[in-house]
């Protein structure tokens, strides 16, 4: 660990104990989405477009309807038409992307759900669903999509962000534009300049849980969800909003999740199990395949992006022209918002132009995913960076340095940046002994950095103390990455209790007050901050109740190490344990609840060292070494810390070497399983070297910023530079798969 | 869909020509995953795990033979079989994970016919026979005989493989298997690579047999490579031989795993590396072992 500042004698933030969730999950006893069982309950399958744009002609269900065990068919006609109804456009995008009405946008969007007293039943009923469609022409890519004449997948879609306003539809949903400055002027003071454009292929968050949902309908109009998710308020939300209701009528309850990368902050199965199960009077249980958890849930975007960059002689970049095109799936809202803001965010730079497209395209809605945008235009803006270094044989750490933005640097997005600890990662990793590691043949070695603004939003927390002194923490964050251990260790250092004496508890929506999704990095931050006010509130509550039992006024009384004791020490101490006995007498149940809006967020930066070996014969790569550096402001759980460092990393380089999804002509995803969606596997990768970077984030009661998505900003960059140091190429196409760096080899020599 | 598990090789021959779409079966690590794919269920599924010579693996004085249904876990664990063969043995080490490993075999992973079979090249340089049963007795097939294009075998409806034959190795010899994934492990051949050779006294190739998966419909020997090795002792320029005759003999596809010409330069490539690591192997087994 590189720590900037000295823990100021924390007794449990900062370790390492065993998770609270440990057990469950060894044991195979923790309950995911899937496991869920109820009495009476029916399973239902989704029927899915074959077509990647089609519209619907008809949709027959009798024959589905009248076969053995089938209780319910279900079409969008079963749902409210949000647009006939006035619903804001983003609604009746979720709703339309749920279960489709009149067209169908991409290869496995949902047109029909049937649910049966067995899942052989209920698949078969599916296959009798018969739909009739009319083929439209499609469009894959940003090029198709952009071309003169394309296709419309929505036929009224007026770009947003262009004045004044196209007359005409298009599949540009929206334009970002950032400028700074005089971009011929910062190209005229450059000594050098690089210019280069680049591809991304959409990529899935591959959590290795496939969504599922539970629904149990009452006759009253209320129903029960269960769902693996990253947020149920969120869920419930969405869900009312598709079925028409109030999100009071729904109650969700979270299952334990296998993973969601932001995948999982959407719905696709929830509303379709609650009109199922009204439908049929009973409750339905929806699982998805893994086939249809790629074709129809996630991915990211792929992109096209140019960069032109300009540097002086003693390396400050002059001038940086950006232009991004972001596929967002079926409807509009790819994340290009969040890469223009964080394209050249980690640098000061004067003159800049920053201009992104959001385009609509015939396949799966693109959802969230660790740092969503970022990490496409930092493998653009910093394989450019890393070109310049070379040029003007500046080191790639150095170049950095010299360009770095600083507590009150402008950021390229607007606000003055508060302090950070980008700095801070950039010397972690020009100290840390692989910066100076010998490289063997046909290694290289690259770096590479990456900024997240980390989110804040809307928090609650109850703590609960029971009647022996141990205490329960209850909030509504569905714990992706560790935020039990998390909030365990803030609530212990609090109360001044041991750590093995907080349970963590993720409620339902009925259970604790409004919780948004565990995402954007928040969770430590708000809902920690969340549990730290709901235990202060009870220190308060028993400095009060030890004041009263000693007669004295509350300010006589302080806590320390869980227990009151009298400033003077006129009485012998009070052990959390000793009021929580007595709390019949001195109040009443001892409980706290604390709601927050997050009062500051604070940003995370990461610098990446990555170790190559190109075999020049196959193309193959592998990543021999690894090296992160990351500012986490506090490391309240190291080792989740890490955990959150290593697997952006890893992510990040499934994305740089091999990930991609293969659509034929016709739209259909080719390579919907693990076997051809080639995420790494353990033997591909090398120990991730981590470095904790703790520089305070002011905003938070313990310097938390958030440290689950700025991990996976670098590792493209990394990974491609470090191709370049070994081999003397240029990779401006994602995946880096063997296939293109032999290509790219063979010009070499050719 | 009827399971049944015979315990002789008789009753699992009769249960196969009495029903017509009957299917045997070993591990399967491949038809299971089929059927849940979508593709047509059998009416009967014949396990021949449960007969007793169909998981053996048995060495005597001139020959092994390995059950059908041998976990191929078995060719990468029993030391003298390893020893012997490194080649086959690292390509059966190949298929899947370890678990897999615990059910896979090489009768299904010969029978089940994928033109990326691990373990085909390998036998195929190795010259492994295949005995097959069948309503009227057995008989047998060189192993290069037995799939006749993807998904396509030699074998009627109501034969299935018993065991494999492999010769010993001779001394003065070794074997080599090679593939090529973007992964390190649990991956399909985008293209993989046998060898074998024997050296003379002075060091010279007496013989040699290379073939190549995942290149073509069917595993593929490359003849011109092997004449140009037999008489030399593999230098540079031999080697850049076997490299192009190994191109020159793919007839690959474009496909989500790799491209034609790809494919065509890694074939060159992963024959050559063969080739080398078996002549290392093949000066190592001087005399006795």
């Amino acid at each position: 660990m590189a720590i900037t500042e000295e823990n100021p004698g924390y007794k449990w933030v900062g370790t390492r104990p065993i998770r609270p969730d440990g057990l469950e999950k060894v044991t195979g006893k923790a309950r995911f989405g899937a496991d869920l069982v109820l009495p009476g309950m029916l399973y239902g399958k989704v029927v899915r477009s074959p077509h990647a744009h089609a519209r619907i002609v008809s949709i027959d269900t009798s024959a589905a309807e009248s076969m053995e065990g089938v209780k319910a068919v279900i079409t969008g006609a079963d749902f409210p038409d949000l647009a006939a109804n006035g619903a804001h456009p983003s609604d009746i995008d979720v709703a339309n992307n749920a279960i489709a009405r009149d067209k169908v946008l991409y290869e496995g969007h949902v047109v029909a759900a049937v649910a049966a007293i067995t899942r052989e039943q209920a698949e078969a009923a599916a296959k009798a669903v018969a739909v009739t469609y009319e083929v439209l022409p499609h469009v894959l890519t940003v090029d198709e999509a952009m071309a003169d004449n394309a296709p419309l997948l929505h036929e009224a879609m007026i770009t947003k962000g262009v004045d004044p306003a196209p007359e005409e539809p298009s599949n540009i949903a929206s334009k970002i534009l950032h400028e700074r400055g005089d971009l011929d002027q910062g190209f005229g003071e450059a000594d050098a300049v690089v210019e280069r454009e680049f591809t991304t292929k959409p990529v899935h968050q591959g959590y290795i849980e496939p969504h599922a949902a539970v629904a149990d309908a009452n006759s009253d109009g209320r129903a029960h969800i269960w769902c693996s998710s990253q947020g149920h308020f969120q869920m419930r939300a969405y869900t009312a909003t598709v079925l028409g209701v109030s999100p009071g009528t729904l109650k969700v309850t979270a299952a334990e999740i296998g993973g969601g990368f932001g995948g999982k902050t959407v719905i696709y199965l929830e509303p379709l199990a609650v009109r199922l199960s009204q439908r049929a009077g009973r409750p339905v249980k929806l699982v998805m395949d893994r086939d249809e958890v790629f074709r129809a849930t996630g991915p990211t975007s792929g992109t096209r992006i140019k960069v032109k960059m300009g540097v002086s002689k003693d390396g400050k970049i002059t001038a940086a022209e950006v232009w991004m095109a972001y596929e967002a799936g079926a409807y509009a809202g790819s994340p290009v918002g969040a890469a223009g803001m964080t394209a050249i965010a980690c640098y000061d730079i004067p003159n800049f132009v920053v201009e992104g497209y959001d385009v609509v395209c015939n396949k799966p809605r693109v959802a969230a995913y660790r740092a969503p945008g970022a990490p496409m235009a930092a493998f653009a803006v910093e394989s450019v960076l890393d070109e310049l270094a070379r040029n003007i044989e500046m080191d790639p750490i150095d170049i950095r340095l010299a360009n770095a933005a600083v507590e009150g640097t402008q950021a390229s997005y607007g606000p003055k940046f508060p302090r950070i600890g980008f700095v801070e990662t950039l010397e972690a990793i020009k100290e840390h002994p692989n910066y100076t590691a010998e490289l063997g043949p046909n290694q290289g070695r690259g770096v590479a950095a990456g900024f997240w603004f980390n989110a804040g939003m809307m928090s609650s927390a109850t703590v609960h103390v029971n009647e022996n002194g141990t205490a329960t923490v209850v909030t509504g964050s569905p714990d992706i990455g560790g935020s039990r251990q998390s909030m365990a260790l803030m609530a212990a250092e609090e109360l001044g209790i041991p750590y093995e004496s907080i349970k963590p508890v993720v409620a339902d929506t009925e259970t604790v007050g409004f919780n948004d999704v565990t995402g954007g990095s928040r969770v430590t931050l708000a809902t920690g901050a969340a549990v730290v006010d709901a235990c202060r509130l009870i220190v308060e509550d028993l400095r009060g109740r030890a004041a009263k039992t000693w007669d004295v006024e509350v300010d006589q009384v302080e806590w320390v190490d869980g227990q009151a004791q009298h400033v003077d020490g006129a009485q012998p101490p009070l052990s959390l344990n000793d009021l929580a006995a007595k709390s019949g007498r001195t109040g009443g149940p001892i409980s706290a609840n604390a709601s927050l809006n997050s009062r500051g967020v604070g940003a995370g930066f990461s610098t990446q060292l990555c170790d190559v070996e190109v075999d020049p014969e196959t193309g193959v790569t592998r990543v021999v070494r690894y090296l992160t550096a990351q500012d986490a402001g506090r490391a309240i759980s190291p080792d989740y810390v890490e955990g959150q460092m290593q697997g952006g990393v890893v992510q990040g380089i499934g994305w740089a070497l091999n990930e991609e999804y293969i659509h034929d002509t016709e739209g259909v995803m080719e390579n919907p399983s693990f076997l051809d969606y080639r995420m790494p596997v353990a033997s591909d990768l090398p120990m991730i070297d981590c470095a904790i970077v703790e520089v305070p984030n002011p905003a938070h009661p313990y310097g938390v910023r958030g440290v689950g998505e700025v991990g996976i900003v670098p590792p493209m960059a990394a990974v491609g530079n470090a191709i370049h140091d070994a081999v003397d190429v240029r990779m401006t196409e994602l995946p880096m798969s063997p296939i293109k760096v032999l290509e790219a080899l063979n010009e070499n020599d050719g | 869909m009827k399971y049944v598990a015979p315990s002789s090789v008789e009753e699992a021959a009769s249960l196969l020509s009495s029903s017509p779409s009957a299917q045997v079966f070993a591990g399967a690590t491949d038809v299971v995953p089929q059927i849940r794919a979508g593709r047509p269920a059998p009416d009967v599924l014949v396990d021949l795990k449960k007969i007793k010579e169909l998981v053996a693996l048995n060495s005597d004085g001139d020959k092994w033979t390995v059950g059908a249904a041998t976990p191929t876990a078995y060719l990468t664990e029993d030391e003298a079989f390893s020893h012997e063969f490194p080649g086959l043995s690292e390509a059966a080490g190949l298929i899947g994970s370890d678990q897999i490993q615990n059910r896979s075999s090489l009768g299904g992973n010969l029978c089940n016919a994928s033109p990326a079979a691990d373990s085909v090249p390998a036998m195929v340089v190795n010259g492994v026979r295949a005995v097959v049963a069948g309503p009227n007795g057995t008989r047998v097939l060189d192993v290069s005989e037995v799939v006749t294009g993807p998904g396509q075998t030699a074998l009627d409806d109501d034969e299935f493989i018993v065991e494999f034959e492999i010769d010993k190795m001779p001394s003065r010899s070794g074997d080599a298997y090679l593939r090529m994934i973007p992964r390190t492990e649990m991956d399909i051949a985008v293209v993989g690579a046998g060898a074998r050779v024997t050296l003379a006294d002075d060091g010279s190739i007496e013989q040699a047999v290379l073939a190549l998966g995942a290149v073509a419909p069917t595993v593929v020997r490359i003849p011109d490579a092997e004449q140009a090795l037999v008489g030399s002792t593999a230098d540079e320029e031999t080697l850049n031989a076997v490299a192009a005759a190994a191109s020159e003999a793919c007839d690959p596809i474009d496909d989500k795993r790799g491209t034609v010409e790809y494919r065509k330069q890694v074939a060159g490539v992963l024959a050559k590396r063969a080739v080398v690591i078996a002549i290392e192997r093949a000066e190592q087994r001087n005399g006795t072992n």
